[in-house]
């Protein structure tokens, strides 16, 4: 049927164009501003990350003295014969090495000298003696560590108490600035100048291992009877509800639950990383349950199949086919899972990991401290120590984090098959 | 035998009137590559002003991606590489002076499987007068509106009741409602891919008596896997095997008399 | 004996069993009609015997031990010397604690001279009990394993019951986590209930005035306490659902919009992951940088503005970094929801001449509602529920205030500061942290129904 014949639109109309334009140019802004979205998210996470590296970078690096001090003409009377064995560091801890350290640094450094080291200085003597007791029978020049307001001299150009004082002292030679390894093997301390992250870093690992082998088998078995075998009735699926709402309860109300029931009313000993875990790994369990079941679902129903079709029982097709196939999503987000824990202050702040643990934990009962809260702890602190060692041990921190969540994902890369 | 079969189809429909050969879009020497393959091949075709042309062949064989071609819908796929020469009323469509969204309202497309947008019916035919400017007040685009679900023969079926949601709607419905929807932003050229494929015999009559009312007014390219319905609405006929034009001309002739081996092959059921 | 020693006892006896059982099974392959293809592995009779000896031990183990250190406090409070103890229970009850900590060696010291003759008392007490765990859990693990051994045989189905059994275990490891659920709900309900016995429930979610004092003793001066947590419920809105939701809504939505429709995919493949790292972060290290560089700047713009009540520490400083640390959440959900609108819908209505931005906002964005509605409903959840930030960077004062410069307090601080200290854990101070814990609870729970119920409903939609 044919119409008569209609007016087209005239689309070279200069209204229309005009249209036209403004439309593109609509176009170009939202766009511009999608990408600007992007842009400033990854921003703030680049400067967050610089800033805490610029201001932890200083933390790795402390300040040391050099003294040289004449340990055979010194009050310590000790026979480097001795010192073999086991009762080498009683020996040696019982020894007064404080005289002879304040004797060549009031010396050799000025009347104010002893002021100028740290507290841990005479650990380092003594680490010195034990390592080569033939120096009791000389001399030794040992590099020791800086106090705190020499070390925040070294780092900063302009202080105004300990500038001069560490610009003479450079020049004499007598002060470098090294990499601090102490950093990384001593606990919390109150001087900044000597605190380390070893205690918390072991009581980080006491508790990630309570969070692991708990959470790992139970979040996996959980998922294994949910995908498996549990019939669909009321039963299940409030188990189902109950475990996508805990995934989502806040960190803090898990600590609320690990006071007033592992605290209180099993009386389980308080700041103890075995507490610690128990509390995380109800928090993880949920994630692990969740990962593992979309892991378990992807595996075909043909493989499960053919295993039944060989005669295999349900656990046998399960433990023997199933799982294996199913483990590096598995895998993926357990790790994921325990990153996030290793993370995680609020509910440990909450059973009583808060306290000043000056030496790391001897074992599962012991109070105990957490990178993250120490972390905290630290933040408290005013003097100007604290921020940079604060700092690096956020860089500490985010680089496990990054370690793991790196494994995740070369993992699920690797080994994510396409059925 | 087969011969007759498809010829009486064809006369059991009015005879098709003289065809015009007027263009209204012409390609030449046109391939089409998705990454390293080649999916379309040299291809070079007329279609007329006030025809309905029909694209036959098998599956995979590429018409679909040559009348995506028409409009320019390539170019939302990543890979994909247009070559050769694509003309509307004389114009370049690739070229720097075509506006891509102002070709896209000149020539319009209905999709095999209708896609209405979850709005109402009345939003969904409106939809493309706004965005246009086509409508300068309310009243205008009523009107727009009311014509268009006319012209696609659902308004009697849906005056009632305008603001319910077009998903609503049956399958052959929503594919009049797609149609009405084309037709709203007052396109010269209708691209349509398989429109019917997804509907049942009754929707899919339907939409054939539509094809055959809006002739007149717009130039139609329709795409189809089914040759019957190619013989009954269409006045020329192309068919298209592995990316290539096999031939190209009047739909009785090619029906009753195709000059190519292939085409008889196809038409005569050998394969495809 | 010690727990783990027992512990590790039973663990051999079970290996034991397990080996034993094994042997005897292995000698069934050619016998009776079990000839050629006995039913179950020998390997499944070992185990068969191993967890019959094994787990009734253990069990009792596992229950003895909070009954048995009851039982010893209660013969420490019924001998002799206890009858001198003070009537005053709080007393009385730190001294019993004295004595057990003496008697366990975790103290060295007493304050308390009589807890010295009671921890004689317990200690032998707890020998007593000790043992008797120690004989009853041995006889139980050696009654296990014999049971178990004279029931197997060539033609016992040693598989199936142990596959039983594992399936057993397989359910109760499920269980444990609506034991979890139940676990925290009760003990924040029994806590609250006491707390609500103390302070009624119409002032503390209703009162205006927040100031947790109670009094040591009795005759304290400033015992009276105001548990009003109006103040608090509004700074952790003001926090989270406001200031932080105007940071990663915009931010979160255009990312993901960017990244579905414009982004060419090499590039969607990096930025991606970039902006989930923000989610990694732990959120001390957010807080620590909100507090050391984000507060300092805000309050020193405030200043600059001349904004009346600016402190170091503000709303505004907590909610920009929340918002930075939630951008994430909203962006993945509108990014899967985004993703889940059928691509037809889009060519739809590029094919009719519009814009890419004119789809995204026309067609795809109100498609896409549902499931950005319950993304945006899951971040919020998130952002209340976030205690680190606001503990760092927000205050402790309760303030109710307009004012972004000004330092307000949230629940999650709330709950960090009036559990910190040695507190007596009756007080209602303590208590009024279950309180909070409890609103808390609920409110982000009901905030997760709603918005995965939204979820679901738009994905069946499209299904």
């Amino acid at each position: 049927m044919n119409s008569p014949s209609r007016v087209p639109t005239d689309w070279r109309d200069a209204a229309r164009q005009q249209r036209l334009r403004r439309r593109y140019a609509a176009e170009r802004r939202f766009r511009l501003l999608g990408l600007g979205a992007i842009l400033l998210s990854a921003g703030f996470l680049a400067f967050l990350l610089v800033t805490m590296a610029l201001k932890g970078a200083s933390g790795f690096v402390h300040a040391e003295v050099r003294l040289d001090i004449d340990f055979a003409r010194s009050a310590i009377f000790l026979d480097p014969a001795m010192l073999k064995g086991e009762n080498a560091a009683t020996a040696v801890g019982a020894a007064d090495v404080d005289t002879p350290i304040a004797a060549a640094a009031t010396a050799q450094l000025g009347a104010e000298g002893v002021r100028l080291l740290s507290d841990t200085a005479a650990q380092t003597v003594r680490r010195a003696i034990l390592a080569d007791p033939s120096i009791l029978t000389r001399q030794a020049s040992l590099w020791l560590p800086a106090s705190s307001g020499l070390d925040a001299a070294a780092k900063d150009g302009d202080d105004p108490r300990m500038g001069p004082v560490y610009a003479r002292l450079k020049q004499s030679g007598r002060v470098r600035t090294g990499f601090n390894g102490a950093f990384l093997s001593s606990a919390d301390a109150t001087d900044p100048a000597s605190v380390g992250i070893w205690g918390a870093f072991k009581g980080s690992l006491l508790t990630m291992i309570v969070t692991l082998a708990l959470a790992f088998p139970i979040g996996v078995l959980s998922a294994v009877y949910l995908e498996e075998y549990a019939p669909r009735n009321r039963w299940t699926d409030m188990i189902e509800v109950s475990i996508n709402n805990l995934a989502a309860v806040p960190s803090i109300i898990f600590g609320l639950l690990g006071l007033a029931v592992f605290l209180n009313t099993m009386n389980l000993p308080r700041s103890a990383p075995l507490v610690g875990g128990l509390t995380l790994a109800l928090m993880t369990m949920p994630v692990i349950v969740i990962a593992s079941r979309n892991a378990i679902k992807s595996v075909p129903p043909s493989i499960r199949d053919a295993a039944l079709g060989v005669g295999a029982s349900k656990i046998q097709v399960v433990f023997h086919h199933v799982l294996p196939l199913a483990l590096p999503g598995i895998l993926t987000g357990t790790i994921i899972g325990m990153a996030r824990a290793l993370g995680e202050t609020a509910p440990l702040l909450m059973i009583g990991m808060r306290a000043f643990i000056a030496a790391p934990p001897g074992d599962l009962a012991e109070p105990a401290t957490v990178l993250p809260v120490q972390i905290f702890l630290w933040s408290d602190e005013v003097s100007r120590g604290f921020v940079e060692k604060t700092s690096a041990a956020i860089l500490v921190l985010l680089a496990f984090l990054m370690a793991m969540n790196g494994i995740a994902i070369y993992l699920r890369n690797k080994f994510e098959k396409r059925w | 035998m087969a011969d007759d079969m498809i010829l009486s189809e064809a006369v059991r429909h009015e005879r098709p009137d003289p065809v015009e050969t007027e263009r209204k879009m012409s390609a030449v020497g046109v391939s089409v590559w998705y990454g390293e393959k080649k999916a379309i091949d040299q291809v070079s075709i007329d279609v007329g002003r006030e025809n309905v042309t029909a694209f036959i062949g098998p599956s995979g064989c590429g018409k679909s991606t040559f009348l995506r071609t028409l409009n320019r819908m390539n170019d939302t796929i990543p890979n994909a590489r247009v070559a050769g020469r694509i003309e509307l009323d004389g114009e370049d469509i690739y070229g720097p002076d075509m506006d891509v969204v102002q070709l896209r309202a000149r020539v319009g497309m209905v999709f095999q499987k209708p896609n209405p947008f979850p709005k109402s019916i009345y939003e969904n035919v409106a939809y493309g007068p706004r965005i246009h400017g086509l409508a300068a007040a309310r009243a205008d685009l009523d009107e727009i509106v009311e014509r268009s679900l006319q012209r696609a023969g659902l308004w009697e079926e849906v005056r009632d009741r305008l603001q319910e949601s077009g998903t609503a709607l049956s399958g052959g419905q929503q594919q009049r409602l797609c149609i009405a929807r084309a037709i709203a932003v007052d396109p010269e050229v209708i691209l349509m891919d398989e429109p019917c494929s997804a509907l049942d015999p009754i929707a899919t009559a339907k939409i054939e008596e539509l094809i055959h009312e809006l002739r007149g007014r717009y130039a139609i390219v329709i795409v189809t896997h089914n040759m019957q319905q190619a013989a009954r609405v269409s006045q020329r006929t192309a068919f298209f095997h592995l990316g290539e034009l096999i031939e190209y001309g009047e739909t009785s002739e090619i029906f009753t008399n195709p000059k190519v081996e292939r085409t008889k092959d196809y038409i005569t059921g050998r394969y495809g | 004996m010690s727990p783990l020693a027992i512990f590790f006892v039973i663990i051999g006896l079970g290996l034991l069993g397990w080996i034993s059982a094994r042997t005897r099974a292995s000698a069934f392959a050619g016998v009776g009609e079990a000839k050629g293809r006995p039913h179950s592995l020998p390997a499944y009779h070992g185990w068969y015997v191993a967890l019959w000896a094994a787990l009734p031990a253990l069990l009792f183990l596992a229950l003895w031990a909070p009954l048995s250190s009851h039982l010893t406090m209660e013969a420490v409070v019924k001998s002799p010397p206890a009858a001198t103890l003070p009537a005053f229970e709080m007393q009385r009850n730190a001294i019993l604690a004295e004595a057990r900590e003496l008697a366990e060696g975790t103290r060295t010291a007493s304050f308390n001279p009589q807890a010295g003759a009671l921890a004689e008392t317990y200690k032998a007490a707890a020998v007593r009990y000790d043992l008797m765990g120690t004989v009853a859990s041995l006889l139980l693990a050696f009654a296990g394993g014999a049971f178990a051994f004279s029931r197997i045989g060539p033609a016992f189905r040693a598989r199936t019951r142990v596959e039983r059994l594992v399936m057993g275990g397989l359910l109760v490891a499920s269980l444990i986590a609506i034991l979890t659920t139940i676990g925290i709900v009760l003990s924040l309900l029994f806590e609250s209930l006491r707390f609500f016995s103390m302070v009624s429930p119409f002032e503390f979610l209703f009162g205006l005035d927040w100031s947790p004092q109670t009094a040591m003793r009795a005759d304290q001066a400033g015992s009276s306490g105001a548990f009003g947590a109006i103040p608090l419920f509004w700074g952790t809105i003001f926090i989270g659902a406001i200031i932080a939701m105007l940071v990663a809504i915009p931010l979160g939505l255009m990312s993901a919009i960017y990244l579905t429709q414009y982004a060419k995919p090499a590039v969607r493949r990096w930025m991606k992951p970039l902006l989930e790292m923000l989610a990694g972060v732990p959120t001390v290290v957010y807080g620590y940088f909100a507090a050391l560089t984000v507060a300092p700047a805000i309050r020193d713009f405030g200043r600059m503005l001349g904004i009346a009540g600016t402190s170091s520490e503000s709303a505004l400083a907590a909610g920009l970094v929340m918002g930075i640390m939630i951008i994430p959440f909203v962006s993945s959900m509108a990014d899967d929801s985004l993703n889940a609108v059928p691509q037809a819908m889009r060519d739809g209505s590029l094919a009719m001449g519009a814009t890419s931005s004119e789809t995204i906002r026309k067609v795809l964005i109100p498609a896409a509602l549902p499931g950005i509605v319950g993304g945006v409903l899951l971040a919020v959840s998130r952002a209340i529920g976030e205690t680190m930030i606001v503990v760092m960077a927000a205050g402790l004062a309760a303030n109710l205030t307009l004012n972004p410069f000004a330092s307000v307090t949230t629940v999650t601080t709330q709950i960090v500061q009036l559990l910190t200290g040695d507190q007596e854990f009756d007080s209602a101070k303590t208590l009024a942290a279950f309180a909070l814990g409890l609103v808390l609870f609920i409110v982000t729970l009901l905030l997760n129904i709603v918005a995965l119920r939204v979820v679901k409903k738009y994905r069946e939609a499209y299904e």
